[in-house]
């Protein structure tokens, strides 16, 4: 029996191997469909809403919205992870071929990693690796005397 | 080629089955997610009790002592308590479903279903034995890296929808930390990918059968496993990188809102990630399922030992292994203060990085030598 076969789910071919993912993506939601419905059915139905359905604040009213402006610095982790990410990407089919080719391999992909090491290069000498930057001159204010501080 | 489902499909394919292929493959696939979903929740259920009994003997206290199983307690003894896990998952599944007024409705609820579809759907690739997988890819070890950080989504949105500050926090470092620290889990994985020359589960266990275990490839391939190992416990989240959720100033990050089901779904699904990364750790650099018998034969054991193989010895063998590791991560929790974000960051960033990526250099140059 040929195991290469592909699957036809609602006119879309799927090869027989992810074909499962398929099936586990319903599965989940009935799966975890469930216990929800169990957990209405059990859960107390009593004292539903007022307080309790408040923002938790540490038990004080809470003040204003969370949906704030969010620090840029998380944002700054996001761009270098996506150049990294796209490295690895390109490293697993050459990883996979690479006894195949040999030297040939290895050099296009050193050239490949030097040109991102010099923008990794870029990044920790611009302090974006750090999570406060020191080398920027900060105004008058709480981080007017941060620039002595070695430590990071 | 022999996964579970091709096992059976080759095996029921002889006979006349009604409503054909499809209904078959169906009923073998929803089976095999079953037996998976089983795995997760008994699991969640031992490694929960099981931390306890750990953390409590390391910090010299007790642990639960008192709910037991049919009649059986235990008292102080190791195993006392031994129904606490059970009492515990009847009573988050007794709770009320609190969703605060000012969240994002619609989100909140989604965000357990993605954070476990996460975990569920990787389990499609994760090999528990020889031929135990539901489906053998030729992708697999990029498939599981792949599906398994798809619960960061999760982590956003919980964070971001509970329209809470701790929240917000909590998801917005756990992004980073995950996102960052699975770089430096893929460039240790593509050591392995570099040396055996497939992404297959199967054929990365067949090389080290061959030769040895992956961790004694060379001196980068073990040094990789300690790279591997350090992102695998920050990507799971636990101590001491758990920032995100650091009880002492985050109450408890991006779960902060959620109680009873919703939040045991992220329970469950944490317990769920440490199974899949102890057992890709086992798989990639301690030798699967292959006994470590046959690894260490200098003569020194008796023959019958080195029969300690096979499908079903596989499964006792990598259970064992990946016990072990999640025993150490349990062993870390009690033994490292956690970190600020600044040296997670740095960790990652100015150590892990740089050093996988001259691992994988090297490797490469290790390979054209030898």
């Amino acid at each position: 029996m040929s195991i290469n076969f592909s699957l036809k789910i609602y006119g879309i071919f799927v090869y027989q191997n992810f074909a499962p993912i398929v099936v586990f993506i319903v599965l989940l939601i009935a799966l975890l469909g469930v216990p929800f419905i169990l957990q209405s059915l059990l859960s107390p139905k009593q004292n539903k809403g007022g307080q309790k359905l408040d923002t938790y604040e540490c038990g004080e009213v809470p003040e204003g919205n969370a949906w704030i402006k969010f620090n840029i610095r998380f944002y700054i982790i996001a761009l270098i992870f996506i150049i990294f990410d796209v490295e690895v990407v390109f490293l697993f089919p050459w990883a996979v071929v690479f006894n195949e080719l040999g030297m040939l391999a290895f050099v296009e992909m050193m050239i490949f990693i030097a040109i991102l090491l010099v923008a990794f290069a870029y990044v920790w000498v611009k302090e974006d690796l750090n999570w406060v930057k020191m080398s920027v001159k900060y105004g008058k204010g709480r981080y007017a005397n941060l620039k002595g501080d070695k430590e990071v | 080629m022999n996964s579970i489902v091709n096992q059976f499909i080759s095996a029921f394919s002889a006979s006349d089955i009604p409503g054909g292929y499809f209904t078959l493959f169906a009923t073998i696939v929803i089976i095999s997610g079953l037996a998976v979903f089983g795995v997760m929740a008994v699991t969640a259920l031992v490694a929960v009790y099981f931390e306890r009994k750990v953390s409590a003997f390391m910090q010299d206290r007790i642990g639960p002592m008192e709910v037991g199983i049919f009649g059986f307690k235990g008292g102080k003894k190791f195993w006392g308590g031994i129904g606490q896990t059970i009492a515990d998952a009847l009573k988050l599944l007794t709770k009320e479903d609190i969703i605060p007024r000012l969240a994002d409705r619609k989100l909140m609820m989604l965000a357990p279903f993605i954070i476990f579809g996460g975990a569920f759907i990787t389990f499609v690739g994760v090999p528990f034995s020889e031929g135990i997988v539901i489906s053998d890819f030729n992708i697999g070890l990029f498939y599981i890296m792949a599906a398994s950080s798809i619960g960061v989504i999760g982590v956003i949105l919980a964070g971001w929808s509970s329209n809470n500050k701790w929240s917000l926090y909590g998801g917005m470092r756990s992004a980073a930390q995950i996102i960052s620290y699975e770089i430096p889990i893929a460039l240790s994985l593509i050591l392995v990918v570099i040396v055996v020359g497939s992404l297959r589960m199967t054929d990365i266990v067949v090389w080290q059968a061959d030769h040895r275990w992956f961790i004694f490839h060379s001196p980068f391939a073990f040094l990789a496993f300690f790279i591997y190992f350090i992102s695998a416990v920050a990507e799971t989240n636990r101590t001491p990188f758990d920032i995100p959720e650091a009880e002492s100033e985050l109450v408890a990050g991006w779960m902060t809102e959620y109680s009873g089901f919703r939040w045991a779904v992220f329970f469950l699904s944490e317990y769920a990630n440490m199974l899949i990364v102890s057992i890709v750790a086992s798989v990639v650099f301690l030798g699967g399922w292959l006994s470590p018998f046959q690894m260490f034969d200098f003569g020194l054991f008796p023959e019958s030992w080195m029969l300690l193989d096979g499908p079903i010895w596989g499964l006792f063998w990598i259970v064992v292994k990946a016990m072990i590791l999640i025993f150490v991560m349990m062993w870390f929790r009690w033994t490292f203060p956690r970190l600020r974000v600044d040296q997670l960051m740095t960790v990652c960033w100015k150590y892990l990085i740089p050093f996988a990526l001259a691992n994988v250099i090297l490797v490469s140059i290790w390979e054209l030598i030898f």
